[in-house]
């Protein structure tokens, strides 16, 4: 029989209208409308990144310099190549306030500036006065945050390092701050001019310099670019141009949408067993009219072909629904996501992040009602009056299996590629494919379990009653269980990383972590500074050490990145130090340090786990700019660090003679009792006050929210997920009314009342969704482990107050989905239903 | 009204269906005696289930009074009627109604268990040994044929020794032989437990077996018919 045969049997089976399909409709909706929202917002913002480049890089072009302003003939290239050049540098410092003999302190990102900034971008400040006039005489403007927490009016004044600013206005808007990417502290700007003698700027100190570019209309970036870099690389000059403007908040907006697109994905899948349910409930009622159709003499293929088409309607209408949702909630919502974001959005319709959704939908579906499709086909005609879809074989066709795998692996691929991140996608699929597989094995065991308890809770009917209903042959056990536990296990998972993320910053990390991190100690200052902190009894430990900062250019002569590839060392400019010997707390893992005294060409001691990482050997050598100057170093010892303690750690330590001579200051930590934190800065602070110091507890906060910033976007995610589970329950419920209807109607005949069929209804929900919930509690605690210890590589335990949530919600989720749909089957008359069964 | 075990006075039975209200039963006056077996016949739609479904506290009457073993089921409210059946009724339907995630045993334990008897799968299970489905107790409904499941309904109704047994058209989906049988159960067992049986049925070699008949028609008494005496 032909297609056109099967597509006439459906359109009249589909003239029955949508009954049955609103859960599997929703679903596939909801699950295709997480990703095309994620994806459309996601979307949003790289456009805005990108449409904004040139105003949050603050020019066309950038060079950046580290430690350092540019030389003469590096700037006379800018002068010749922009039409307008501004210099702007960037660095930690204390702003103070002494009043009333007391002194106030506050950490803060200073941005020194000239008088052509802004190039691009408008300041607005509060009050609405103009940049030029706020910076003028030692005038100085600051976020709101900072002046709050320091208690400054306009007209007050504070000092950074020795010199003395007053405050003109806070900022309301910074045009160029998304580009600056992630601050310690909140941000001040005043006139570089005005930073003369303050000691904060002196060689060897830590800052950034950065001479923004306008280009003359017309000019060929990349050329500009390559020329710059020709010349100047070598020099330690970084560039960056308005083709991506804020690297760093692109990257992470990236990184977080493909994982709240992965995190959706996960929904589609419980959304799928939704799906599916749904596919063979219909099936299952149509298993007459096939026999029917069979015994008229259709073939497999027309039976499949007829139900296909079907389904496959509905599945787009589904996945059109989904589309038009995800498309218009971020629209809708525009306004107050703009408003919520730091950085500047482009709200429109994105067909790519539309497209994505819907390649998703389509093969989830397929992937979802392939199997019950199958088994239609498999309904014979002499089985019309008995339950065929119940005995069909476990597996249907090989030829179903082996598209189904094809179907596996496209949706896997797909993701992998829109993603981007192949590893990341493969662990979430994987994590699915595990976490399903543990559903199904659990619905199997919990089945068999309730069978086995049956005849133990005899004499307490209710206990019986939903045992044998849980164990029996026609509960939806198995779709609650996959469904409801698919989407507390991504719940579990991310809530057991999250407060174990958490708990090590908040709690463990300051328990390891020093106090204070202390910047730009001049050399000469180094005994005085030692000596104030050796004799306090709260001082259990200082470390100190040179800190200079340098870019790896080239590795065995050949460009860095060319000769290892991409590395997060070789990403911008790191700390360098120098020391005479490996130290008491260092512990060599390879190679030999250099003898005391050594003078002879460079060596170095590298990061052992990330030269593996980057493969290098004993031997190889490592050209490092810094300061402008060429270094080539031979590596000589590799030597295990550890950065997870908030310590001092360098990737890379040379012999002294290598580095003394370049101008560099010193950095320490100081390790000391909460108690006398205040104390030890108020002394130190006040006798130097170009030290630069940062509270730990500080940092670890500010990191903290941060992370709690992602975790809540992660958490949205799954709820999405979670949200789709719970449509499937309540689908699962109300494919139940009807046998528990007719249930109560059997069970009051026989004598039971009300309140002990509610009972019952109640106990087989609680007991599924605590079971439900205890496995995925299980499959969560598994995979949060595995992320911990392998990915993040830390130590792991169970957060106790979000298992317990877990489980209680599975309870909660079952009970009101069960409940919800068991008023009709204990109102019904007894009379009715059973007459209508006659 | 002293010896009736089952009595009903002036009953009516009115029932909203889509064409409207429809008048299902009008006046009907009975008394059923203990140890009684009563015949319900009459041609389809004559009201002979929903007489037997107001008997049994299934359905409520429009009008008029019922009252079973004393009780006004009339006045009850429906988890009293329920637990009035489980302690003096059973029900035996056409469709046999067993719950199908339940064994053959757990179906008929599942009135004792609601009465609270600690001996329920003990006496279940002998219960199915007299209706000859001792080996069947642990299978489920889909696993056994009509006759067999009418055997396990029949079992459930009468593993509580009920006063009064309600038998909608016991045998209309089984077969002739499977029927004889049951009909020979239905009337032995209720017999040895002494049970008052009132019985729907078309068959007319079936209502012969009953001391009386009663025969409805468009849902009135039509005519009695006494065959004790016979």
């Amino acid at each position: 029989m032909s297609l056109g045969t099967s597509a006439r049997f459906a359109r009249r089976e589909l003239r029955g209208g949508l009954r049955g399909f609103r859960i599997f409709l929703a679903c596939l909706a909801l699950g295709v409308a997480a990703i095309a929202g994620v994806g459309s917002v996601r979307s949003a913002i790289q456009t805005g990144l990108e449409d904004q480049g040139a105003v949050l890089l603050g020019g066309d072009a950038m060079a950046e310099f580290t430690y350092r302003f540019a030389t003469e003939e590096e700037r006379a290239w800018m002068q010749a190549t922009a039409s307008a050049v501004s210099e702007v540098t960037d660095f930690r410092s204390m702003a103070t306030v002494t009043r009333d003999g007391t002194t106030e302190r506050g950490l803060t990102q200073v941005k020194s500036v000239d008088t052509a900034y802004p190039l691009l971008g408008e300041m607005v400040l509060d009050p609405p006065i103009p940049l030029a006039e706020a910076l003028t005489d030692h005038g100085a403007v600051m976020a709101p945050i900072l002046a709050d927490r320091l208690a400054l009016q306009p007209g007050d004044s504070f000092r950074l390092g020795t010199r003395a600013f007053t405050l003109r206005a806070t900022i309301a808007v910074e045009p160029d701050d998304a580009g600056d990417g992630f601050g310690l502290g909140p941000r001040t700007i005043v006139r570089t001019a005005d930073l003369q003698g303050s000691g904060l700027l002196s060689e060897g100190s830590l800052f950034e310099t950065e001479y923004r570019m306008l280009l003359p209309p017309g000019t060929d970036l990349d050329t500009v670019r390559a020329d710059a870099l020709e010349r100047f690389e070598d020099k330690g000059l970084s560039w960056r141009d308005a083709r991506n403007g804020a690297p760093g908040i692109a990257r992470f907006v990236d990184q977080l949408g493909s994982f709240l697109v992965l995190v959706g994905l996960s929904g589609l899948a419980v959304g799928g067993i939704g799906v599916s349910a749904a596919v063979r409930a219909y099936l299952s009622r149509k298993t007459s009219v096939i026999a029917t159709l069979r015994t008229l003499g259709a073939t497999r293929n027309t039976i499949f072909q007829t139900y296909f088409i079907q389904i496959g309607v509905l599945s787009l209408v589904g996945i059109a629904l989904g589309l038009i949702l995800g498309a218009l909630v971020p629209l809708l919502f525009a306004p107050l996501i703009a408003g919520a974001l730091p950085v500047p959005t482009v709200f429109t319709l994105y067909p790519g992040a539309l497209g994505e959704a819907a390649l998703y939908g389509v093969l989830t579906a397929l992937l979802f009602t392939l199997w019950p499709l199958a088994r239609a086909e498999e309904v014979r005609a002499a089985t019309l009056f008995r339950d065929a879809l119940d005995s069909a074989r476990l597996l249907p066709a090989w030829r179903y299996v082996l598209a189904t795998l094809v179907l596996v692996a496209l949706l896997v691929g797909s993701a992998t590629l829109f993603a981007g991140r192949p590893g990341l996608t493969l662990w979430i699929a994987g994590g699915i494919a595990g976490a399903l597989l543990v559903l199904l094995g659990a619905a199997w065991a919990i089945r068999w379990i309730a069978r086995i308890a049956t005849p133990v809770s005899r004499g307490r009917p209710a206990w019986r009653w939903a045992l044998g209903a849980i164990g029996g042959p026609r509960e939806s056990a198995g779709s609650v269980v996959l469904s409801l536990g698919l989407g507390l296990t991504v719940l579990a998972s991310i809530g057991q990383i999250d407060g174990n993320l958490q708990s090590a910053i908040q709690r463990d990390l300051p328990e390891v972590a020093p106090s204070y991190f202390f910047v730009d100690i001049q050399k000469d200052q180094m005994p005085g500074y030692l000596e104030r902190l050796e004799n306090d009894p709260a001082v259990s430990r200082i470390d100190s050490a040179p800190m200079l900062r340098g870019i790896i250019t080239r590795i065995n002569g050949q460009p860095a990145t060319e000769a290892v590839g991409e590395h997060w060392v070789l990403r911008g400019d790191r700390g360098v130090t120098y020391s005479e010997t490996a130290g008491a707390r260092t512990t060599v893992t390879a190679g030999a340090w250099w003898p005391e005294g050594y003078s002879g060409p460079p060596q170095v001691s590298f990061a052992a786990e990330e030269a593996q990482e980057m493969g290098l050997q004993l031997g190889d050598t490592l050209t490092v700019n810094i300061l402008g100057r060429d270094i080539t170093a031979t590596i000589t010892s590799f030597r295990e660090v550890d950065f997870s303690t908030a310590g001092i750690g360098f990737v890379m330590t040379m012999n002294p003679a290598a580095l003394q001579a370049a101008p560099h200051t010193f950095i320490s930590t100081v390790y000391a009792e909460e108690a006398a934190e205040a104390k030890i800065l108020r002394d130190l602070a006040g006798q130097y006050p170009n030290i630069t110091a940062i509270r730990v507890r500080d940092a670890i906060d500010r990191v903290s929210e941060l992370l709690d910033g992602i975790g809540t976007a992660v958490r949205w995610g799954a709820a999405a997920t979670l949200l789709t589970g719970f449509l499937v329950l309540i689908g699962a419920a109300a494919a139940g009314e009807g046998p528990r209807t007719y249930e109560a109607a059997v069970l009051k005949t026989l004598g039971a009342t009300r309140a002990r069929i509610l009972q019952s209804f109640a106990l087989r929900s609680a007991l599924l969704g605590g079971a439900a919930g205890a496995v995925a509690l299980g499959a969560g605690i598994a995979g949060a482990w595995a992320v911990m210890t392998f990915v993040m590589e830390t130590d792991f335990a169970v957060i106790w107050p979000s298992a317990i949530g877990i489980v209680t919600g599975g309870v909660l989720a079952t009970l009101l989905a069960g409940l919800g749909f068991a008023w009709r089957p204990l109102a019904a008359r007894p009379a009715g239903v059973l007459r209508a069964r006659e | 009204m002293s010896d009736a075990v089952l009595s009903l006075q002036d009953v009516t039975l009115s029932l909203r269906g889509n064409a409207g209200l429809v008048e299902i039963l009008h006046g009907i006056t009975l008394d059923v005696t203990r140890g009684e077996t009563l015949g319900l016949v009459g041609p389809s739609g004559s009201g002979k289930s929903s007489l037997l479904m107001i008997m049994g506290g299934l359905e409520r009457a429009s009008t008029g009074q019922v009252h079973a073993l004393g009780h006004d089921l009339t006045t009850m409210g429906e988890d009293a009627l329920a637990r009035f059946r489980r302690d003096h009724m059973g029900v035996v339907f056409q469709s046999f109604h067993l719950i199908p995630t339940m064994t053959a045993l757990e179906n008929v334990a599942t009135p004792l268990e609601l009465a609270g008897d600690r001996r329920a799968f003990d006496r279940a299970r002998a219960m199915l040994d007299k209706v000859g489905l001792a080996a069947r107790a642990d299978h489920y409904p889909a696993q056994m044929s009509g006759g067999e499941q009418q055997r396990v309904a029949l079992a459930r109704a009468l593993a509580p020794e009920p006063d009064i047994l309600l038998a909608d058209e016991p045998t209309g989906n089984l077969d002739g032989a499977n029927g004889a049988a049951i009909v020979d159960l239905l009337f032995g067992l209720s017999r040895a437990h002494d049970a008052t049986l009132v019985l729907v049925t078309h068959a007319p070699d079936l209502a012969a077996r009953c001391d009386r008949v009663v025969h409805l028609d468009d849902g009135r008494i039509a005519s009695t018919e006494l065959r004790a005496a016979e």
